[in-house]
Order: structure tokens, then sequence, then C-alpha cells
């Protein structure tokens, strides 16, 4: 097939990672409060590019190993 | 009516979400060259991308939206919709009738009864499947733009039609193969944007055992027996200790085998992701990947709903709860979009909306691909133009998708303008999938079944499905729409129980009539149905894969799983 599935689906979470980290980093305070005093953006979107990485990865391994 | 306002950052991932949507569409234009291209992703598709599309074809919002709303109205009990109904049958549909489906060679599912039995056969299940596809696509886009109305204050026909034209442009470019990766995709973002919803939920319960501990006093307070919201099995010896109001028996044969396995073993919609797979074992292997994390999935649609109706009322000002509707029942259709809005600060909004709005999605893209492949080969192909160029169909595809949008959309304003016909619409489909299971499993294992035999049995099948729904009535109901339209004879003890046994009916019903007129009619030659029979195909070879990629000790372990989480929670 054409295209490996992993590249968009680890950029799309990738970005959106980064997105929400660099939103949570810069905000903080109020908005928080609904969320029970967690940064969720922080955290969340740290996860998020982590997975992303990891797909982004393998699916560059993949294709070097062909 | 409680209002979300998104702001830049949550509109900013909404957008990155609708350019990967287009995008994956626009990167797989070019592999679409013929007809098998375009409905079958040519049959090139490796097994984890088609497993994980054949669960998020089902995922639509409405199934989101209505597990969470039945986790609250129902607690863990509608669990059994996952680890009794789902799980079995996907297995089943693995091991025992991918060889058929994928080895027959057959394009649909129809295309499989037509070259088991015969054409009128073929033609029952692809006309009322068609319709069905588009009635379905149709009330999930009006189901959207409401909720979007509401929750957002957008525009109702803006939110419908752009939505359908985003799926419009990405089925219309990449076909099969595009829907199934945004399925994939989607999968991903359903994911991320509901599982921290879980977690603050449970944080702001306090933790599973205070969530078991406030549905204890739910429970007794909706007068049922203390852990109904808890335990999944052991209050279903009496249909009144239990907020489903079935027994074990009506839930087990009715949800558990002839709903799931008519569900899950041939609609058309699930079964087309598992026949795009690139190999026979990765066929068979679709439905068995599909139903490891469908086991989790409880955790996501359902536990949001347990929390959300332990939260109702324990809370202090400002805490969250469920709203009452304008006629003082709870709001419980709302769960898991009042919770992103309480919960969700701006940021992670736009994630919780971006995974709504993907659901919806993927949902209406099954619909669609499923109906513009039964147009173009069972309806198309068969009746109305049947020698044509394979670029033809490719083209009468790429139409059909366009024309089952515009009818999508129709259907939505026909659901805006008569609410009543949509319910009526659903209950005709409810009466002619119920005894779909039995033709299918008469079809495959017993090789006496003929046309004749099996389409009498369907129509008998969904005349008894009518009649059955037509002579009882939940209770408190009254009769029309909800049964007891010939004369209430029996009453259940809720909705859920009338229409396991509905069913139940049909599908002993069509068994029954397809042995007899099958005993009564000529028996097809048997070289006529070689791979279309369980007794007259060879097994599909296994010698070179390991142990975890065939499909039966796979099922084992898949199924040694599901008994596990009954138990754990019984």
């Amino acid at each position: 097939m054409g295209l490996d599935l992993r590249l968009p689906i680890g950029l799309l979470l990738a970005v959106i990672g980064l997105l929400l980290a660099g939103f949570g980093l810069a905000s903080g305070g109020d908005i928080y409060r609904r969320s029970l005093g967690i940064n969720v953006n922080l955290w969340w979107g740290g996860v998020l590019l982590a997975v992303g990485i990891i797909l982004l990865i393998s699916a560059r391994r993949n294709r070097s190993a062909e | 009516m409680f209002r979300i306002q998104p702001g830049f950052i949550d509109y900013l991932i909404l957008a990155c979400y609708l350019a990967f949507v287009i995008g994956i569409g626009f990167s797989l234009k070019r592999t679409v060259r013929t007809s098998a291209d375009f409905f079958l992703s040519g049959r090139s598709i490796p097994a984890w991308i088609t497993g994980l599309a054949f669960l998020s074809a089902n995922l639509g919002a409405q199934e989101v939206m209505g597990m969470a709303a039945s986790g609250a109205k129902y607690g863990i009990a509608t669990s059994h919709f996952y680890w009794v109904g789902a799980i079995p049958a996907m297995v089943f549909v693995g091991v025992y009738m991918m060889p058929f489906y994928y080895g027959s060679r057959a394009r649909s599912v129809p295309e499989y009864l037509k070259l088991r039995f015969d054409e009128k056969t073929r033609c029952f299940n692809a006309v009322s499947f068609a319709a069905m596809t588009v009635f379905s696509s149709g009330i999930s886009l009006y189901a959207m733009g409401l909720l979007l109305a509401a929750l957002l204050g957008w525009d109702f026909h803006a939110s419908i039609l752009l939505s359908a034209f985003i799926v419009l442009c990405y089925i219309f470019l990449g076909g099969l193969t595009s829907a199934i990766y945004n399925e994939v995709l989607q999968f991903f973002l359903i994911v991320a944007g509901f599982l921290p919803l879980v977690f603050l939920g449970l944080k702001d319960v306090g933790g599973w055992q205070k969530l078991v501990d406030r549905l204890k006093d739910v429970a007794v307070s909706q007068g049922f027996a203390a852990g109904a919201f808890t335990d999944s099995w052991r209050h279903l010896g009496d249909s009144s200790r239990n907020p489903m109001g079935i027994e074990w028996f009506g839930m087990l044969m009715g949800l558990g085998f002839v709903l799931s396995f008519g569900y899950w073993c041939t609609d058309f919609l699930v079964v087309q992701r598992a026949m795009a797979a690139n190999s026979m074992a990765a066929a068979r292997r679709t439905p068995l990947i599909a139903a490891v994390p469908k086991m989790l999935f409880p955790v996501i649609v359902i536990l949001p709903g347990m929390i959300a109706i332990a939260l109702t009322g324990s809370q202090g000002p400002g805490g969250f709860h469920l709203p009452p509707k304008p006629d003082g029942a709870l709001n419980y259709d709302m769960t898991i979009p009042l919770m992103l809005g309480h919960y969700f600060p701006p940021g992670m909004l736009g994630l919780g909306l971006t995974a709504l709005l993907a659901s919806f999605m993927s949902g209406m893209a099954g619909n669609v691909t499923a109906f513009n492949t039964v147009w173009t080969y069972d309806i198309y192909q068969s009746y109305i133009r049947r020698n044509a160029s394979d670029s033809h169909y490719l083209w009468m595809g790429r139409m059909a998708t366009v024309f089952g949008i515009i009818a999508s959309i129709l259907a939505a304003y026909l659901a805006t303008r008569f609410n009543n016909i949509m319910d009526f619409l659903q209950l005709v489909f409810a009466f002619v999938n119920a005894p779909l299971f039995a033709t299918f499993l008469l079809g495959m294992f017993w090789k006496r079944a003929t046309g004749h035999g099996a389409f009498s049995g369907l129509v008998c099948g969904t005349v008894a499905a009518a009649l059955h729904h037509g002579l009882s009535l939940p209770k408190g109901a009254e009769a029309g729409i909800k049964g007891g339209w010939l004369g209430a004879w029996t009453a259940y003890p809720s909705e859920m129980a009338q229409n396991f046994w509905t069913a139940i009916w049909a599908w002993l019903v069509c068994f029954l009539v397809t042995i007899l007129a099958s005993l009564f009619s000529k028996p097809s030659p048997e070289d006529r149905l070689k791979g279309l029979v369980y007794t007259l195909t060879e097994k599909p070879p296994e010698e070179d894969l390991r142990w975890y990629q065939r499909p039966a000790p796979l099922g084992a372990v898949i199924l040694g799983l599901a008994l596990l989480l009954n138990i754990i929670f019984w």
C-alpha cells in the first residue's frame, strides 16, 4: 500500500501533543480548577507526544529495513 | 441547556484533525485504479489496520454516547454488550465464518448469499441493507447536528453539511482504504480524547472503591439490589432486581447469541473491513485483533456513565451532575458531552470535541462505504447494468458515494420533520435483521440448506419479529411504536427484555422454517457449494503460522480473557 499509516497517526498525535503541552506550559491556575487542579494539557500532551514519536520512529525503522 | 465555549486552541486542534483526515484521502487517491481498489482496498491491508478499523467502524458517536447512557442507566450490566455479546461473536466470525467470506471471493455479504443460495435471497438482503445504511447514517448526522447546536451553539445545517462534506471528500478520493485508514486514526483520537475523562471522573469520585459504595446508594434508592450497578451477573436471576429488567436466559440467548452474532457475523459494515485484509490469515485475525481492545472498551464508554450517575446528587453545588430533562427523567444521553464540558480545560476540550467528531465520522464513513459497495455490486451490477467495464463500476462507486451522502443528508432532514418515521424505520430494520444469523449459520454449516429454504426462512423470521413486537408491550408503555399494536398479550419488564425476546423468536422461526422448506426443496449440487459450506471446504493452511497467528488458539485466549472479566465483575 502506498502509505504507512503509522506516519500520519504518529504525526497527528505528535502535533496535538505539542500543542497541548505548549498550551499547558503557558497557561496555569484558574482554568485547571475544573480538572481538579491537574494541568491535564501538559501531562496528556506529553503522553500523546511520546506515543506519536514512537509511532514515527517505528515507521522510519521499517522503511530503512526494507 | 449547558453550553461549552471552545477557544482558539480548541479550534486549532480540531482543524489539525480535519486537515489530516482530508490529507489521508488525497494521499491515497493514486492507489485507486480499479473498482476492487475502491470497494475492497485491493485486498491489500495488513491485519492490525483492518482489525482496528473493524472496531472503529462500529464506534459511531451514537454507540459511544449510547453506551455511556446505558452505563448510567443500568450500571456495569451494560458490559454484557461487550463481554457476552461482541467478544464471542467476533471470535466466531474470525475462526469459523471468515474462511467462507474471504475464501469464496465474494465481494460483499449479499454476494455471498447469492453464491450460497440464490438471487432472491441476495436481493432481499442487499436492498434492506442498502436502505438501512443510508438511514442510519442520516440518523447519526441528525443526532450530531442536534448535539453540536445544543452544546456549542453551532448552526445545525452548517454542522451537518460540513461533516457530510468531509466524509464525502475522503471516501470519494480514496475509497474503502481511505475510510479504513481514517477509522484507525479516529480510533486513536477517540481513546486519546476520552481516556483522560475517565481518569478525572474517577479521581473526582474518589477511586473505584468509593464509586462502588456510591453506586450502592443509587441502586437502593431506585429500588434494586444494592450491588445491581456494579455486579454484572449476580442479580440477573430475577428481572425485577436489576435495572435492565432482564433475566439471564433472555440476556444470554437474545443479546449474547441472536443479536450480537447477527450483527458482528453478518453485517457487511464490519465484515467489509475484514474482507479488505491482505490474506486469508489476516482476514481471520481481523476480528480477533479487534476483540482485544473491544474487551477493554467498557472502561472508556461505560465507566463514565457509572461515574456520572454516582456523582449526580452526591456532589455539592458546582459538582458534576446529570441534569433532568423536561419530563423529569435524567438526561442520560448527554453524559459524555456534559462530562467533557465539566472536566476539560481549554486545550483538552478541543481534543475531547475532536474525539466526538471523529466517532461521528467513523460511524458515518462505515455506513457510506458499505452502501456504495452493496449498491454498485449487488444492485447496480446485478439488476441495472450487467456487463460494463471495470472503470464504469469505479465511476459508479464514486457516484454512489455522492448519492449515498446526499440521501443521508435528506434522511437527517426527514428526521427533523418526522421523528416518528425514523423510529418506525429503525423498528422495521430490526425486524429484518433479527433472523439473519440463522440463515448464515445454516448456510455455512448445513449443505442441505437451499435457496428457497433460506428465503422463506428470512421472510417468516421477519414476520415473526413483527408479530412478536405487535403482541407484546414493555411495562408502562402505551400501545403503538413500542409494541402491542395487535393487542398486548404479554408484558415485559423492560423495553430491552422485549427486544431480546423479539430477536429470539425471529431467529427460532427463521431457523425452523429454513430447515423445513429446505427439506421440501431440491438440494443444490455439491460441486456448486465448494468453498461456501463447512463440510465441503478445505481448511485454510496454517503450518507456516506461529501459534499466536493462528485463529483458533488466538480465539481461545481471547474467550478465556473475556470469561475472566465476567468472573471478576460477577
